[in-house]
This record gives C-alpha cells, sequence and structure tokens, in this order.
C-alpha cells in the first residue's frame, strides 16, 4: 500500500504542470503574475479526491474543489485525484460510494457545495477516510467578500489541519519584489498575492529599487525598503488604504526592517561612515535604539519570536556570518553559524526552534536551516543562487527566490526539505518573498 | 518633494501609472566592456563640443572624465584595484579643482548572495573610494555615498564576464 501510494503521488507531482496565473479581474491588479510548476517529485504524498463542488460551474478561476486540490497539492503532503479520472461527482456524504474510491487509491475524499440562503452564500463540506468511510470533518464555511477561493482556502486549511495535525497556511499571502526590463532601465514593483500566486497587485512600483518587504505581526502592513529619492528609506504601508509613513531617511543606508513580535519597533540597519549597525526604531515614539557597534556589516536583524532576541549577518570574523544578540543583556553577540563560510539572512521559524538561512554550501548559495538546539546545519535546496527564505507561519513550508537559467523565480521547500516547488514568474524576475502572518480572524 | 504612493485602486490600468515615476537622473553610462578596457581608456573628448555654445574648461573636464567614472572590483572585495587608482586621481583632481563639483559615489555588488548583505558590501565600496578620494585632497563636503547593494545591475546575465562588470563603484556627478 505505501509503495503503491508513493507511486500514485510520485506520478501525480511529476507530471501535472498546471497553470495558476490566470488574467485576473479586479483592480489593482498586478500583471507580474506567478506560475506553480511542480518540478520534483513527492514521493510518500497522500492521495486524496476532491471532488468538484456542488451549487457551482466547474472551471475557471472560482472552482472551489480545484483550489481545494491546488493548495494541498502545493503543500507537497498530498497528491490530488486527477479529475478526469472521478467516476461519480457526489456533493453529499450520503451520495459516496466508498468502494469506488478506494479502487481509485484515494485515502481520502473531501466533497462539497455552494448554498445560497436569503442572499448570503457559503460553502458545506466533508471529509472521510475511504478505507473506513469514517466522517472526519464537517464543517460550513462563509464566502468572505463574495471570494470564492477565499472560501476554498479556507477549506484546504482545515482539512490540511484534519490530516496533518498542522494548521493548514493557505489562507495567508505572500509579498515580493518584481524587477522588469534591461538594465540599467528597470521597473521595480512591490507585489502581495494570495499564497498560491493569484490576486497578485502591486503595493508600490519605481524607476528605482525596491527591496526587502517585511510583514507586520497582524498582517496589515508592510515595511519596505525603496530608493525612489535616490537614496535608501524605509516605509510602512497600510495595505487596505495604500497609506504609508517614511518611518527611517537617515544619511546613509537605511536596511533590512523587521517587525518586532509586537508589532511597535522595527529592527532596522543604518550606517554611519559606511559602518552598517542595527538599531531598534520604536514606531510611536520614532526613539532609536543601537543594538550592535562592530566595524563590521552587522544587517538582516531577525526576531526571535519571544522578542527576547535578534538574530543577525555580520562579517565581523571576515566572512558573513549569523550572530544572535540577546536584547535583554548587554553582552557581547553570540556566533550561531560555523558550517560553511558564508551564512546570512536568517529568520526564525514560527515555533523560535529553527533557523532558516542562506549558506553557501559546495559553490552555490542555498537555503539551509538549523535546530537552534543541537546547532545542527541542513542543506534544503540544490541550486546556485537560492536566497531570502521566508517560513510559511505554520513553519511547514519556506518561500524563497531562486534564480536558474537566468531567470528569477520564487521557490517552495518543505521545513524538512523533502520537497520542492518553483513559482515561475510570467514576466521579469521575483525576489525577495516574504510569507504573511496567519490572517485575523 | 512630497512623493506619490500607489493605491492599490489607482491601478487598474498598469500602463498609465506614470504618476508614480519618481524622477530619474541616469548617470553616464558606463563605456562597454569597461572591465576589458580598464574603465580608464580616454575617447573623444571633444565630441561634446559639437554643439552651438563651446563649452567651458570645467565642462570638458567633466567630459573628460566620462571614461574615467568607474572603479571595478574583485570578487568579495572592496580593494580599489591597481589599474583603476587613475580614474580615483582623475576624479580627485577634478573635485580639488572645481570645489563647487558634487560627486556621488554608487557602490554596487554582483548578485550572489543575499541582497542586504550586498548592501553593506556595495557600501564598503564606495566609502573606499570615498576615503581614497578623501587622501587626495577632496573636501568631504563635496562626496556623498549611496550603496545599491545587487539591485542596480551595469549589465544582464548571470556569469562571471557579468558580474565583472556589476561590482563596481561609480561616480556621478551633479548636473
Amino acid at each position: 500500500m505505501q509503495a503503491m501510494t508513493g507511486w500514485l503521488g510520485w506520478r501525480a507531482a511529476r507530471f501535472v504542470i498546471f497553470s495558476l496565473g490566470l488574467a485576473l479581474a479586479g483592480t489593482g491588479a498586478s500583471h507580474a503574475q506567478l506560475r506553480l510548476d511542480i518540478t520534483e517529485g513527492v514521493r510518500d504524498a497522500v492521495p486524496i479526491a476532491v471532488v468538484p463542488f456542488g451549487g457551482q460551474a466547474e472551471g475557471g478561476t472560482n472552482d472551489i474543489a480545484a483550489v481545494v486540490a491546488g493548495d494541498l497539492r502545493l503543500s507537497g503532503r498530498f497528491a490530488p485525484l486527477d479529475r478526469k479520472d472521478m467516476v461519480a461527482r457526489p456533493t453529499i456524504g450520503s451520495e459516496i460510494r466508498f468502494p469506488d474510491w478506494r479502487l481509485l487509491k484515494s485515502d481520502y475524499i473531501v466533497v462539497g457545495r455552494a448554498v445560497t440562503e436569503r442572499g448570503a452564500t457559503s460553502v458545506a463540506f466533508e471529509l472521510f477516510n475511504v478505507q473506513t468511510g469514517e466522517l472526519l470533518l464537517a464543517e460550513t464555511v462563509p464566502v468572505p467578500g463574495q471570494s470564492m477561493r477565499a472560501a476554498a482556502h479556507r477549506i484546504a486549511d482545515l482539512v490540511f489541519e484534519r490530516l496533518t495535525g498542522i494548521p493548514g497556511a493557505f489562507s495567508t499571502r505572500i509579498a515580493y519584489v518584481s524587477v522588469e526590463g534591461t538594465p540599467p532601465s528597470r521597473r521595480y514593483r512591490l507585489v502581495v498575492s494570495d499564497a498560491d500566486g493569484f490576486n497578485a497587485r502591486n503595493v508600490t512600483e519605481s524607476n528605482e529599487p525596491i527591496m526587502s518587504p517585511a510583514w507586520s505581526p497582524d498582517g496589515k502592513d508592510l515595511a519596505y525598503v525603496s530608493f525612489e529619492t535616490r537614496t535608501s528609506a524605509i516605509y510602512v504601508q497600510r495595505l487596505a488604504t495604500g497609506e504609508r509613513r517614511r518611518v527611517s531617511a537617515r544619511a546613509g543606508i537605511n536596511g533590512a526592517p523587521a517587525f518586532s513580535p509586537d508589532g511597535r519597533r522595527l529592527a532596522i540597519t543604518l550606517s554611519r561612515d559606511g559602518n552598517l549597525d542595527i538599531y531598534i526604531l520604536d514606531l510611536a515614539t520614532q526613539a532609536l535604539t543601537r543594538v550592535t557597534s562592530d566595524e563590521a556589516i552587522d544587517t538582516e536583524a531577525a526576531w526571535s519570536p519571544d522578542g527576547d532576541s535578534i538574530y543577525f549577518t555580520s562579517d565581523r570574523a571576515g566572512n558573513a556570518q549569523i550572530y544572535r544578540v540577546d536584547l535583554a543583556v548587554a553582552k557581547e553577540a553570540e556566533r550561531v553559524t560555523f558550517t560553511n563560510s558564508y551564512n546570512a539572512r536568517p529568520r526564525v521559524s514560527p515555533n523560535g526552534e529553527e533557523l532558516a538561512m542562506v549558506t553557501l554550501d559546495r559553490g552555490g548559495y542555498r537555503i539551509g536551516v538549523m535546530d537552534l538546539k543541537s546547532r545542527t546545519l541542513r542543506v534544503l535546496t540544490d541550486g546556485q543562487q537560492d536566497e531570502s527564505p521566508s517560513f510559511a507561519p505554520n513553519g511547514a513550508t519556506i518561500i524563497f527566490a531562486s534564480e536558474s537559467r537566468g531567470n528569477g523565480d520564487l521557490a517552495l521547500v518543505s521545513s524538512d526539505g523533502r520537497y520542492q516547488e518553483r513559482l515561475r514568474s510570467d514576466s521579469g524576475d521575483v525576489r525577495e518573498p516574504a510569507w504573511s502572518p496567519y490572517p485575523a480572524r | 518633494m512630497k512623493f506619490t504612493h500607489v493605491l492599490a485602486v489607482a491601478l487598474v490600468a498598469l500602463g498609465l501609472a506614470a504618476c508614480t515615476k519618481p524622477k530619474q537622473t541616469k548617470p553616464s553610462e558606463p563605456p562597454p566592456a569597461a572591465a576589458e578596457t580598464g574603465g580608464a581608456s580616454t575617447t573623444g573628448v571633444g565630441e561634446a563640443a559639437t554643439g552651438s555654445k563651446p563649452l567651458t574648461a570645467q565642462q570638458q573636464a567633466l567630459a573628460a572624465l566620462r571614461t574615467k567614472n568607474i572603479v571595478y572590483f574583485d570578487y568579495n572585495s572592496s580593494e580599489i584595484p591597481q589599474e583603476y587608482l587613475a580614474v580615483v586621481t582623475a576624479n580627485a583632481a577634478y573635485l580639488v579643482k572645481y570645489p563647487t563639483a558634487r560627486l556621488r559615489l554608487e557602490g554596487n555588488t554582483d548578485e550572489r548572495g543575499s541582497p542586504e548583505y550586498n548592501i553593506g558590501l556595495g557600501e564598503r565600496r564606495a566609502q573606499t573610494v570615498r576615503r581614497a578620494m578623501l587622501a587626495k585632497g577632496v573636501a568631504d563636503g563635496q562626496m556623498t555615498t549611496v550603496s545599491y547593494g545587487e539591485e542596480r545591475p551595469a549589465v544582464a546575465g548571470h556569469d562571471e564576464a557579468a558580474y565583472a562588470q556589476n561590482r563596481r563603484v561609480e561616480f556621478v556627478y551633479a548636473q
């Protein structure tokens, strides 16, 4: 059974290349769409049938079952059954003939339908174990703001959590920078899309570089660096309104913003006579606290989830390595990385147990994850230029920027390194992805 | 100057979003294959003088610097290579002679490694050049620095030939 499951999963993943980059209606849509290409097999993905939902037409961007199946596939842990192999279209548990689905080797089945009552649409769904016929989950989710896709992402979150024990992160978003044009004439856009690449919208754009998007912990604001005044400055922009504040435009470098877990402070990099150091900016009072004061490059601050310490990149020992400074205790920063000659851009996992980074591994810049207890480093990717890792809020997946064959794409890797997928850009390069926190519920 | 920002709703048609473009003044172009020619070759100084008005001495001096306005660096290094010391010398001489001239040193790196760390490396390169200029008598107030890290490559491409042209400090004079 295990072998069969693995083969099915591998086959499904290996041959399915599907496009998520459909043209979008609506305001603010960015043309910098991402397309998901499954490029590597998932050998142990769990087969699941997500049957087309009742109460709506099949196909198109609002096809609930297609969105749920796409999310589950994107997680790398599931291999959704191809729709054309489905022999029936049950939309409610009582209609399911389990022996049929056993023959199709599906371990689980999801059925459901969109229901409109007194003008309000909701989506009811059920999740069953195909082997036992046991009902595992039955819920009705609202359709927020008429968005069938949002309802579908919510369903995927619930199914994923029921089957893996890990909350799904499909209702989240990603921010990234898209760059189009040939040097020296390039157009930079800061884009926010759904986690599956859909609904891409421009947050800001410029002919000068835009860098380092960072989410506020409530997911309402983005901090980023823009060179639109021909020098770097840090802005905080409210996504819902577009309203923004320039929070740091000091002489020299203003870079690498990172919100504190309480959202009140921003760790930033500033320079004085070319010497980069990390500071903490209180967003309400504008008070500035210096964190590092070494003559080396100190940058790329990342907060621990408890807000007590900051990890950062420094070349104080001659090459880029990651250090940790305890904010409560006035003492020397502690060096964290020792393997490999280049380790940079730390990001702490949501549970605080792991550190993702860029590591120079056998000639390639790759994504590594260090277990902070044992201090062992695992290299998860095999690219030549993989950078800017960012954890999904459930910690299960890391999104990163990856250049291959001259294209800058985004890519996903499970934090255990077992599967990897690419989100290709239809136009220009995409880089510096930042995964949003969970949406407020 | 107030910079307009982009409301999501203002971008229905991306092509019409011209209101968001900050004014860009492109610095003088790096010479083609500058890495090979050392960036210090001198050509056609008088070419720009074909207009109606003759150039002033300062304008001519500035025009002569157009082919000496980039220092290229070795991988992961912020040391000015020997062959580019002449670029520093020529620009320093100009700034000393014309104390009202203003120079902007733009540090850049190749695309390898982490973007924000590369901002640091680009800054280090710009500062190295700035200090070399100070040593040659240029007033501190005549120079500013900026680091673009890997964000503004001179040339596209993902090989060592492209990287070599992108690891640079550009000398950009205020117009």
